[in-house]
């Protein structure tokens, strides 16, 4: 089945208006500090404020020449006001750090609340509004049991007909990745296949064995970040073997629900020439979105990065259930900023927003790392792997393109309002060459480390960010 | 009268476990520091209104399956919208096929804490000859070992309507 549907999608709808930011670059944004809190299930000495406070005070630790007169205001960020039932929390944390009559404002933008933050606080020094702009965010899920936070997770998919079928975000997942390997294990690799069921059957088998290999990466890699909540010397097979949550992702390729923040400091080119001597430079921002309802997601065509062709693509309809349009624009748009034209080349790192094994894998196309459809052969190649890293299996391209060189969402946890800003802290560190002296240990420092991305990703793919930070010594 | 003294505990699930029964406790960390809990309950009852989606959902009380199509493009919606997602035009409503093929499909083995007694369930993408995009809803009378993407299968509805999307579902096609 699933021939292409009747109908008049295909020429009515002929893909997203090509992202064409910045119509005007701003001032030069350059990121001078960042700091988080170990982010862990539950910090029960600690309120939102508290742990906001010492990320910031990590963050001002690495600038010492910066005081607290020169951050001209802040942006804040948290997800959801259910999991501590406190309005207007933002305006308690710009209050506890002492940032009061100066300008802040919330950001909300679902799992890529951070992200956004990020780009808010960039847009506020961009525009010449600020010269110093304090983005700083949190979570604090250990306030409510596990599958009530899920309840809270799943109220960010349409409450008419969506949530009340039983929703729950990783059940979303699961179906996306099953059409994903439906669409490029299937229809591929075992084409030769005749019998229906039994070729998904392999499909599904040769696709989240895979998966699994992610979970690997990032759970092992974060085994030297002491900041991560869930570092593991885990196995393929210990994956695969753990309980099934949403068929067929298994509870080690899942994000767990975190508390921590992490703060992060913006600055114009002078302000932070006057704090450090090796800034890094936000060379590129995009942000994309994608319908909420999963059931409306159209069946169009692809948006091309450079080197692809639409030919290439003439019998996928696009982005369907099984691809992030919104990742896919949000990276054309930052990419285009940044003037990287092919990223696999001019990227160093990426840290990516892997709330399930299968959306890394398929942000990994969305990026344009590979094509659509060659997200399991990326892995199997061993692109996104950190070299000197033991993984229990054959990486040959390992260092290519690290992804997640810090353990990811899947090992760091995902205190959403921080998860964002988080990737930008380590990213910063790794353009510092700093990850030596904050993780206690160098072995997860890639060398030479120049320009990297960050990531932030919301609901069903509903919202993505992707960031560019570049060292500029 | 004072209470008994609150129990004190350096595992946060056993704290969390003594809230529902006592109300309060505190937890101790590493270095001695006490932090006090209470349990503090959340409960509202909303006034929601479908609004301009009402038609859908007293449809399904007829066992009525609606869909919308579009007054300028004609592009057919399973999953009804009030205007055009691509040119903006309003939509009218139009009669599902009640019968469709799986788009994709899970088995929820868990979930939110307001279904986790109905696990396992499966939910699926559906769509309809003619038909540009889908709905999402429940596919039962059917294991997770036997459903596959294009498995044909067709409505059934809630003898009892809740004015829910739950009260349609998917089970597999009688006839091929």
């Amino acid at each position: 089945m699933a021939e292409t549907k009747k109908g008049p999608k295909r020429d009515l709808f002929p893909g997203t208006p090509t992202p064409s930011s910045p119509r005007r670059p701003g001032r030069r944004v350059y990121m001078v500090s960042g700091g988080v809190t170990k982010f862990a299930k539950a910090h029960p000495t600690m309120d939102f404020r508290l742990m906001c406070k010492r990320a910031f005070d990590l963050a001002k630790a690495d600038v010492p020449n910066l005081t607290n007169a020169m951050i001209d205001g802040s942006r804040v960020s948290y997800f959801s006001d259910h999991f501590s039932r406190q309005l207007k929390a933002a305006s308690m944390v710009q209050d506890y750090l002492g940032l009061n009559p100066r300008g802040s404002v919330r950001i909300e933008w679902g799992g890529a609340t951070g992200g956004e933050c990020f780009q808010a606080a960039y847009e506020a020094v961009a525009s010449g509004r600020m010269d110093c702009c304090l983005a700083v965010g949190y979570e604090t899920m250990s306030r409510v049991p596990t599958w009530k936070g899920n309840e809270f997770i799943a109220l960010a998919s349409d409450t008419n007909f969506d949530f009340p079928l039983g929703g729950f975000y990783t059940g979303y997942y699961a179906l996306m990745v099953n059409r994903h390997i439906y669409e490029y294990v299937r229809r591929r690799k075992f084409a030769h296949v005749k019998d229906e069921r039994e070729a998904q059957r392999l499909a599904v088998e040769y696709g989240t064995r895979i998966m699994a290999k992610v979970s690997v990466k990032n759970h092992r890699n974060a085994l030297d970040n002491p900041y991560a909540q869930y570092p593991k010397a885990i196995d393929v097979e210990g994956v695969l073997h753990s309980e099934m949550v949403s068929y067929p992702l298994t509870r080690e390729q899942i994000c767990t629900m975190s508390d921590g923040a992490a703060a992060v400091f913006l600055c114009s080119e002078e302000r932070a020439k006057e704090l450090t001597d090796a800034p890094v430079q936000v060379t590129g921002v995009g942000c994309g979105t994608d319908t909420m309802r999963l059931a409306d997601r159209p069946f169009g065509k692809v948006l091309l990065t450079p080197k692809e062709k639409a030919e290439e693509y003439a019998d996928l309809p696009y982005p369907g259930v099984h691809s992030f349009r919104a990742g896919r624009a949000a990276g054309l748009e930052a990419y285009r900023h940044a003037g990287i034209e092919d990223p696999n080349r001019e990227l160093d790192f990426i840290e990516l927003h892997d709330a399930y094994s299968s959306s890394e894998i398929q942000t990994y196309e969305d990026l344009g790392l590979c094509k659509y459809g060659e997200g399991y052969d990326f892995v199997e190649r061993g692109d996104p792997f950190l070299k000197g890293v033991d993984y229990g299996f054959e990486v040959p391209r390992a260092g290519a393109i690290p992804v997640n060189p810090s353990g990811g969402l899947i090992a760091c946890g995902h205190p959403v309002g921080a998860t964002g800003l988080m990737q930008a802290v380590f990213a910063f560190w790794q353009l510092e060459g700093s990850i030596g002296k904050h993780f206690g240990s160098g072995r997860l420092q890639i060398p030479n480390a120049r320009r990297g991305a960050i990531h932030s990703h919301a609901g069903t793919g509903s919202a993505v960010t992707v960031s560019i930070l570049e060292a500029r010594p | 009268m004072s209470r008994a003294p609150l129990t004190k505990s350096r595992k946060f699930t056993e704290v969390q476990q003594r809230l529902s029964s006592e109300g309060a406790a505190i937890f101790v960390d590493r270095e001695g520091k006490e932090a006090l809990y209470v349990l503090s309950p959340y409960r509202i009852d909303y006034v929601h209104s479908y609004a301009e989606d009402s038609p859908f959902f007293l449809g399904l009380a007829e066992h009525r399956l609606r869909g919308s199509r579009c007054t300028g493009c004609a592009y057919v919606y399973g999953t009804p919208r009030g205007h055009c997602q691509f040119c903006g035009e309003p939509t009218e409503w139009v009669d599902l096929p009640l019968s469709g093929k799986v788009h994709s499909w899970t088995t929820c083995h868990f979930g939110s804490e307001a279904f986790l007694k109905e696990t396992p369930y499966n939910l699926v993408l559906v769509e309809f000859e003619g038909v540009n995009s889908l709905l999402f809803s429940r596919l039962k009378d059917c294991g997770e070992k036997d459903i596959y993407v294009g498995m044909p299968v067709e409505a059934r509805f809630a003898p009892e309507p809740k004015f829910s999307i739950t009260d349609v579902w998917f089970v597999p096609a009688t006839k091929k």
